[in-house]
């Protein structure tokens, strides 16, 4: 699968970003391929944030180039590859929607003007719900359900989507072991599919067992491979700012 | 039946003045189109918002007087230029947000009052700022139903993308529509919506009605398509007690509707079924009174 033909399902390429005076990436260069669950580590304000934002095109990189199975985050977005499931806090819990209003909300970008259902958007609610085993909770305003479950129903947003490739922040965090457990066998069912996972987080416990390689990055990558090597203690020590010298470097 | 007709009599005795009539229409209207905008103001978080644009319109609404254009153009033209001002003086300078709304939004009323102060007119643009619902013209009305009519259309064809908006932004540029476009279509409609309302209750309390109806909604339902009904329903209810009552009292109509929304709100705040406080501290109070002690059952 690593073949000379594949397309990345991401590629940046020396990618940097500035806010102002704050650099957000500098000359950041990754690619991953299609079917990967790729775990993103780093510390707050280590560009994690800002590396799905130049994949979804919600910034526009001040030099470098980002491309989303081959195509541009513009195009890619009017065309749904890239699916996103946001923080809980960014999300309104009390907001007056049900589980299958969200994911209903993952198949707009294919309706017509007016967002009417099909008979077709219907099914495929129907079977992402299914997928994520949410199904008996569809009506529910999505309050109603724990940390973990209303993370599967913006996964199953994204597998109503189409997206081939998922980005999920911080996944894990206000979520039980057991729930955990379960969005981790889920991502690991859409890797095989051939979809992409994108998992940024700081929370290096569930990392080796669910991804297929770790990206670690303070504003640049710093290391990229497998998990286990990535995620040694001099790695981690640089990314988290502990090693003074790279620090200063 | 005579009881009946004594009651039909008496809620029909007003309707033989047309000035009632169009002041019963127009208000209906106004409050209908400001309720259904209320549902996304409330959950986006953008009631202070509604509060500053409502404000802001006055000067562009009495220019346009001045010039002889249509109100509704005026009131777009300033209701934009509050949004850009607030943004330019949030994000270019160390003042916070509500600071930059309540510093735009006062000074363009302030300009809008000083511009009313100097106009010499027919029309009393006094009107506009307290609303003069029993005063309104067939040609005031003509345009209350336009504006408002294009107001709820394009609130109501547009409703998934706003409702996804006002949800999850992110989501929304992720599959290719615009939040800032969206942003700008509400905040669009607000203008227009404004310009309907302020005939009717004034510029001042304008705000109620676009805030109050939607809050109301949402203690009473966790369905946004059920909101779009129930805010319109209890708007419209209020709008007409609001104005029967200023005709049998002899007191301000605007007053009246406004305060009949705020009877409203509070009285689904105590006993809404989902949310309401006083229907959830009876429920504590059962629960306890009815479940066996804690350390009586097992876990």
């Amino acid at each position: 699968m690593t073949g000379a033909g594949v397309v990345p399902a991401l590629e940046l390429r020396g990618v940097t970003v500035r806010y102002g005076d704050v650099l957000g990436l500098d000359e950041a260069s990754v690619t991953i391929l299609p079917g990967r669950v790729c775990g993103l580590v780093g510390m707050n304000g280590s560009g994690k944030s800002t590396l799905f934002k130049s994949v979804m095109g919600l910034v526009t990189p001040d030099s470098g180039s980002v491309a989303v199975t081959g195509l541009t985050p513009g195009i890619a977005r009017k065309r749904g590859v890239v699916g996103y499931v946001p923080q809980s806090e960014e999300i309104d819990a009390q907001f007056p929607v049900s589980v299958a209003d969200v994911v209903m909300m993952g198949r707009y970008g294919r309706m017509g003007f007016l967002r009417r259902p099909s008979a077709a958007d219907r099914a495929a609610v129907a079977e992402a719900l299914d997928r994520v085993e949410l199904t008996e909770f569809a009506q529910r305003q999505i309050g109603q359900l724990s940390g973990g479950q209303r993370k599967r129903a913006f996964v199953a947003r994204g597998i109503a989507q189409g997206a081939d490739v998922l980005l999920l922040d911080e996944p894990f965090a206000g979520v039980d072991k057991r729930s955990e457990a379960t969005i981790s066998r889920l991502l690991r069912e859409l890797a095989d599919d051939g979809r992409t996972v994108v998992v940024s987080t700081h929370d290096l416990r569930a990392l080796p067992a669910l991804c297929d390689e770790a990206v670690l990055l303070l504003r640049r990558v710093l290391a990229h491979g497998d998990p286990r090597d990535v995620l040694r203690p001099e790695q981690l020590a640089r990314a988290f700012g502990l090693d003074v010298l790279a620090e200063e470097d | 039946m005579t009881g009946f007709d004594g009651l039909l009599g008496l809620l029909l005795e007003p309707l033989q003045f047309d000035f009632m009539v169009r002041a019963l229409v127009a208000t209906v209207v106004a409050a209908v189109v400001c309720a259904l905008l209320s549902c996304w103001l409330v959950l986006i978080g953008w009631s202070l918002m509604g509060d500053a644009v409502s404000h802001a319109v006055l000067p562009g609404v009495v220019l346009a007087y001045i010039v002889g254009a249509p109100f509704a153009i005026g009131a777009l033209v300033f209701g934009f230029l509050a949004v850009a001002l607030i943004g330019v003086v949030r994000d270019t300078s160390r003042v916070k947000e509500d600071a930059a709304i309540g510093i735009v939004f006062t000074t363009l009323f302030a300009l809008g009052l000083v511009l009313i102060s100097v106009t010499p007119s027919q029309t009393d643009l006094g009107h506009i700022i307290f609303g003069n619902v029993l005063g309104i013209g067939t040609g005031d009305l003509v345009q209350i139903l336009v504006l408002g009519a294009v107001a709820a259309a394009v609130l109501l064809v547009t409703r998934r993308d706003l409702t996804l908006f006002a949800f999850d932004p992110t989501h929304a540029h992720a599959i290719g529509l615009s939040p800032r476009l969206l942003g700008a279509l509400l905040l669009g409609v607000l203008a227009l919506t404004a310009v309907v309302a302020l005939q009717t209750v004034g510029v001042i309390l304008v705000v109620a009605m676009l805030i109050i109806p939607g809050a109301t909604a949402y203690l009473l339902t966790d369905r946004f398509p059920r909101m779009l009904v129930v805010a319109p329903s209890i708007a419209a209810a209020s709008a007409v007690v609001g104005i029967y009552s200023s005709y049998f009292l002899d007191t301000a109509p605007g007053g009246m509707v406004v305060l009949a929304q705020g009877v409203a709100f509070a009285a689904v705040f105590l006993v809404s079924p989902r949310h309401g406080v006083l229907v959830a501290a009876v429920r504590r109070r059962w629960r306890r009174h009815r479940s066996p002690r804690p350390d009586t059952v097992a876990p």
